[in-house]
């Protein structure tokens, strides 16, 4: 197929829907409302069903629903319609349901603003719903990689039998780009999910359910639970280096961030300085090897974020603290500047550290 | 070839489109290109503006702090971009809503009255962005006026089609008052 140049936001949807994504269930808020603004038209087109919820915990509620019954079904929101989600979050990765949820990141904390951020990096990687569960996080940086990824989003949810987050920001979902999307995957291919509630004729019934009274059971499936979250650290981490074979500095940054990083690191190299850039693809599982081997001849580390200082947090631990890390970070909706990251890799390598 | 254009204006004056457009030559020709629009609570009448990188080699980022290019369609976006310009850079204005000289020395500057030319030639103030975008595009040959018209169809909604010819005009009109600049 063609490149298209299209809205990153838009490029999700479409992408979801190839997918073989049927089910929609959403409420609006910037800046992602073009990708259920795509998928309400879209959707009906290929027999989908396309819902407006009365809120974000109804529509996370709904995505319960219809992935309990076997469908490839997702959601999306912006910074504070996540928090809402995160109950429902919580449930579908207590009850082994998969799904897809998209976070276009907004300034926080509280309602913030609409401009972007990378400040819910903690809630998607961390936790942000109770319980001790987590989410695969795929960071696309481009919007041909938000498409690629949209895909394996949907296999891995179903692999894990658990939630997978495409945390991204207004950048992203605002940007275009050229894409190319892939062939129109039809649901009616995928396997059976011998959990999914579809009627117990003939069978014995199926109970979708995070609620476990006995503690020994519980704790049981605690230990389940665990075991695919380390299956994934094993076999999921992704990254891209970037020129870090002989750098002396190494960047680490992801999505937008990483783009300026990028930039700031093409300027470095021409003016002589050895420096590269490092940007996880899945930020859970962090990709620990791959970030030790990038900075291996690294003498010291600068992390940019859209945050006051996150991943920063995860990229000292799994560098084992062996080599200074240093951070910049801008919040609110403002953006780090090529020009900015790159005087701040050029004030660390001349030395003047504080 | 890295062009990094900033187009601003108010809303409704087409800088949306205008970078849409650039955007789609750009792809058209196999060239790497990126868009990204403000994004705001702003509506018709508020400020818009949108960075569009035309390039050889992959885009390492779409923000643009400091543009090759500033094009700017009213007073308040020259006010707030024109420090940003590279050294050297290109400045185009649509001088029938900018009443003001711009302040910098070390720039390529060319002023275009675009709405009253596109009220006197078409009768239509609307093609007013088409004239300094057929400008933008002859000096910088970021892209061909071909492409950019090529790209009309798929950037005007279908129902818009007609308006073709006369976009067509404007940007040739441009092109030819940049020719003789």
């Amino acid at each position: 197929m063609a490149k298209v140049l299209m809205k990153g936001n838009e490029a999700l949807g479409e992408a979801a829907v190839r997918a073989g994504c049927r089910f929609f269930f959403g409420y609006p808020i910037t800046p992602q409302s073009e990708l259920p603004h795509y998928l309400a038209k879209r959707l009906p087109e290929v027999g989908g069903v396309f819902l407006q919820a009365e809120s974000e915990v109804a529509a996370i509620n709904m995505v319960y629903g219809a992935s309990g019954a076997g469908a490839r079904v997702m959601t999306s929101s912006s910074s504070p319609g996540i928090s809402l989600k995160m109950e429902g979050i919580s449930y579908m990765a207590g009850a082994e349901l998969p799904c897809v949820i998209v976070n276009m990141q907004r300034g926080g904390p509280g309602l913030g603003g609409i401009q972007p951020g990378q400040a819910d990096y903690f809630q998607a990687v961390k936790g942000g719903g109770h319980g001790d569960y987590r989410l695969l996080v795929l960071a696309p940086a481009s919007i041909q990689e938000m498409v690629d990824l949209m895909g394996k989003a949907f296999e891995l949810a179903d692999k894990y039998r658990n939630p997978v987050m495409i945390l991204g920001d207004g950048i992203l979902g605002q940007m275009m780009e050229p894409v190319e999307f892939p062939e129109m995957l039809d649901p009616a291919s995928l396997p059976d999910k011998p959990y999914a509630t579809t009627g117990a004729r003939e069978r014995e019934p199926r109970i979708v359910n995070s609620l476990f009274l006995d503690p020994v059971e519980l704790e049981e499936h605690n230990l389940k639970l665990k075991e695919k979250y380390d299956h994934m650290v094993a076999e999921e981490t992704r990254a891209e280096s970037y020129f870090t074979e002989d750098s002396e500095i190494v960047l680490v940054a992801y999505g937008s961030s990483a783009r300026v990083a990028k930039a700031a690191v093409d300027q470095a190299r021409a003016q002589g300085i050895k420096a590269g850039l490092f940007r996880p693809i899945t930020l859970f599982p962090f990709p620990k090897h791959q970030i030790q081997e990038a900075c291996q001849n690294a003498k010291q580390v600068l992390t940019v974020e859209m945050s006051l200082g996150q991943m920063v947090e995860d990229v000292r631990y799994n560098l084992e603290f062996r080599i200074p890390v240093h951070f910049y970070g801008r919040v609110g909706g403002m953006v780090p500047t090529t020009r900015a990251v790159f005087d701040e890799i050029k004030r660390l390598v001349d030395g003047e550290v504080d | 070839m890295l062009q990094e254009i900033i187009l601003a204006g108010f809303g409704g004056q087409g800088v949306m489109s205008m970078g849409q457009l650039l955007a789609y030559a750009g792809m058209e020709e196999d060239k790497q290109v990126s868009w990204i629009p403000s994004y705001g609570p702003e509506m018709r009448g508020g400020t818009a503006n949108c960075s569009v990188t035309i390039s050889d080699v992959s885009v390492s980022s779409p923000l643009i702090s400091e543009p090759d290019t500033l094009i700017v369609l009213n007073r308040p976006s020259l006010e707030k971009f024109e420090q940003d310009i590279k050294p050297g850079g290109l400045l185009l204005i649509n001088s029938s809503l900018v009443d003001r000289d711009p302040l910098r020395k070390d720039l390529r500057i060319l002023k275009i009255p675009a709405d009253d030319l596109a009220n006197e030639k078409f009768g239509n103030t609307r093609v007013a962005n088409m004239i300094l975008l057929g400008a933008f595009v002859a000096i910088t040959k970021a892209v061909s006026l071909d492409s950019v018209v090529g790209a009309l169809k798929k950037v005007l909604p279908e129902y818009r089609h007609n308006l073709i010819p006369l976009n067509r005009q404007a940007l040739e009109l441009g092109a030819e008052l940049a020719s003789g600049a």
